[in-house]
């Protein structure tokens, strides 16, 4: 008995070592960077693996906020909230109607725009990105944030997938004795299905407004003007001018354009987790 | 739908029509519909005919028959190089980050006090690893002076080597930070193999069967789906890598890691050489699609559906 629950001990002890290990050295990298963050910048290329140093400032972060060319980085910080906000209300909000409709009702050809929808969620943004760029142009959007926000306002397929698996699994005697009680098929949607729906529109929103957030390829196409910038296109710009000058207002800056996504991350994991285990799609 | 059915037969209102599933289907799914059409299949179709021709948003687009298409495949070396670099790329990040997932989900599939802080771990870069920030980070950490080489210093080795300078280094920094995002693979391969019926091993084990031959007969054809799923959006992702190339490296040294979405987007927005961007798109489509036909056409032959038993 004795041996055996020391053989135990042991290969607990070395899953242990070894996982761990393993974690640390996959966010070396993170830590690294908020940590060199509240380093002097000039401390950073001395003994640069080290986590620790002596000083701990916040100069980085006050010279960082700074921005360039006369913008802060708050109206940055703003941009990217209007814009990630924005599409996000509306990525939500269609991607539930349209998959109420997949999900409840009976029409014709039904599984030939399911599959189109199949189809758009797995079509990446990169190969419509230089069509799309020359509809928009026609419509004299560019430069403004309609084409970054705007197509997010009818339905996104991952979303819709996310909410017709869910809708999928409330029983329908709900609806039917709803529709007994005179409710129509609208009513049924807003006041039964809504309601019990809620994870999964958590789920979409938390995703939504992750990847708005981290979007560089359309403000990058879309955008010109400095004051429109948000956070990651800023910080793009931020890096080009100050490379190899400070590289401290750099690290603070980068820290705190995840903080939101860390954020999310602390409080909302489970639905992260649930939403990529329950559709087997990456997030 | 009864219920309408049941009712006798009288004119309907306006109100009853908008009721029956038919209709208010359609109208449910009327922004997918319109959005799809207005976004993706008309700029589709545009872009098509912009390949044909010479183009710079500017001046209106002058048609040229097929020769964005002569050019790309015979006159254009850096198409080929970025095509080559790119195919590269996915070629060795995809399998690598599938394993890694697969080999991470079967340590975490143990239960411990810690799963949960094991879990969120290995997750949080996948999350964040397309951002521009952490672009930015893998920029300094592999420059010459930067923190890989201080790491190397440490255990002994004396290292100045600039791995974003050279040309067989430089594609694997971004190999790697494709790698460090396995995690929602991972999440996926978690789910799957918790599963698997915990009867199947049992029953292996009372055949004698080692953990080795297990992970081989049981785990692993259990898996396939997972696989299969998982193969197909990374390979569709990889192809479509931009922000790594564009912020990191910006093709840097000679090419080698230039990829292809990022030459689509020089082309079409640095050069304005519009119609050229499309035909690239287009090409780009088709190989994409085409693998992916291919993958599907496989799938019989090695991914294993239980319900098909």
């Amino acid at each position: 008995m004795n041996s055996i629950s020391i053989k135990e001990k042991l290969s607990s002890s070395i899953y242990h070592i070894v996982t761990f290990v393993l974690a640390i050295v996959m966010i070396y990298p993170l830590l690294w960077m908020i940590m060199s963050s509240f380093k002097d910048s000039s401390e950073i290329f001395q003994a640069t693996h080290s986590l620790f140093s002596g000083t701990f400032s916040l100069d980085n972060y006050k010279v960082g906020w700074q921005g360039f060319a006369g913008y802060g980085f708050s109206i940055f910080f703003k941009n990217s909230f209007i814009i990630a906000g924005i599409s996000t209300i509306g990525a939500v909000l269609s991607s539930a109607v349209v998959a109420y409709g997949f999900a409840r009702c009976d029409f014709k050809f039904k599984s030939f725009w399911f599959g189109c929808m199949l189809l758009a969620m797995m079509l990446p943004f990169q190969v419509i990105m230089i069509p799309q760029y020359i509809l928009f142009n026609k419509m004299g959007w560019v430069g403004s944030y309609l084409p970054i926000i705007v197509p997010q306002f009818f339905g996104q397929g991952f979303f819709i997938f996310l909410n017709v698996q869910f809708i999928k699994g409330i029983p329908r005697d709900l609806d039917e004795a709803a529709n007994m009680d005179g409710c129509s098929i609208y009513m049924i949607f807003l006041k039964i299905i809504v309601p019990l729906i809620k994870p999964a529109l958590v789920t979409s929103a938390i995703f939504s407004f992750m990847w708005r957030w981290d979007d560089f390829l359309s403000p990058l196409i879309y955008l010109s003007d400095p004051e429109t910038y948000p956070v990651s296109y800023a910080l793009k710009m931020f890096a080009d001018p100050t490379a190899g000058s400070d590289w401290g207002a750099m690290f603070a800056m980068a820290t705190l354009s995840l903080v939101p996504i860390f954020l999310i991350f602390l409080t909302m994991q489970k639905y992260l987790v649930e939403g990529i285990a329950s559709t087997g799609i990456k997030g | 739908m009864e219920n309408l059915a049941k009712l006798p037969k009288q004119k309907k209102t306006l109100r009853q029509k908008l009721n029956k599933e038919k209709i208010a289907g359609y109208i449910f799914i009327a922004p997918f519909i319109i959005g799809f059409l207005g976004f993706i299949i008309v700029p589709m179709l545009m872009s098509f005919v912009f390949s044909f021709t010479r183009y710079n948003i500017l001046d209106t687009p002058q048609f040229i028959g097929l020769e964005n298409y002569i050019t790309m495949f015979t006159g254009d070396e850096v198409f080929w190089k970025t095509f080559k670099v790119t195919l590269y790329y996915v070629f060795f990040s995809v399998p690598l980050r599938l394993i890694m997932a697969l080999f991470i989900a079967m340590l975490l599939v143990r239960k411990s006090k810690l799963s949960g802080f094991y879990r969120a771990v290995y997750y949080l870069p996948s999350i964040i690893g397309s951002s521009v920030a952490v672009a930015i980070l893998w920029k300094r950490m592999y420059a010459s002076d930067g923190v890989i080489n201080s790491l190397l210093g440490l255990i002994g080795i004396q290292s100045d080597i600039p791995w974003l300078g050279r040309e067989e280094t430089a594609i694997w920094t971004l190999i790697i930070l494709a790698v460090w995002q396995f995690g929602s693979s991972m999440l996926i391969f978690l789910s799957g193999l918790k599963q698997i019926p915990k009867t199947l091993y049992e029953s292996a084990t009372m055949d004698g069967a080692n953990k080795i031959q297990q992970f081989l007969q049981i785990t692993l054809p259990m898996l396939t789906p997972t696989i299969f799923f998982n193969l197909i959006n990374q390979i569709i992702s990889g192809f479509m890598a931009f922000t790594q190339s564009y912020i990191i490296t910006q093709g840097r040294p000679r090419n080698s890691t230039l990829f292809y979405t990022v030459y689509m987007y020089q082309n079409s927005f640095t050069y304005s050489k519009l119609g050229y961007g499309c035909a690239l798109a287009w090409f780009m489509v088709l190989f994409v699609g085409l693998i992916t036909l291919i993958l599907f056409k496989t799938q019989n032959k090695w991914v294993y559906y239980e319900a098909e038993r």
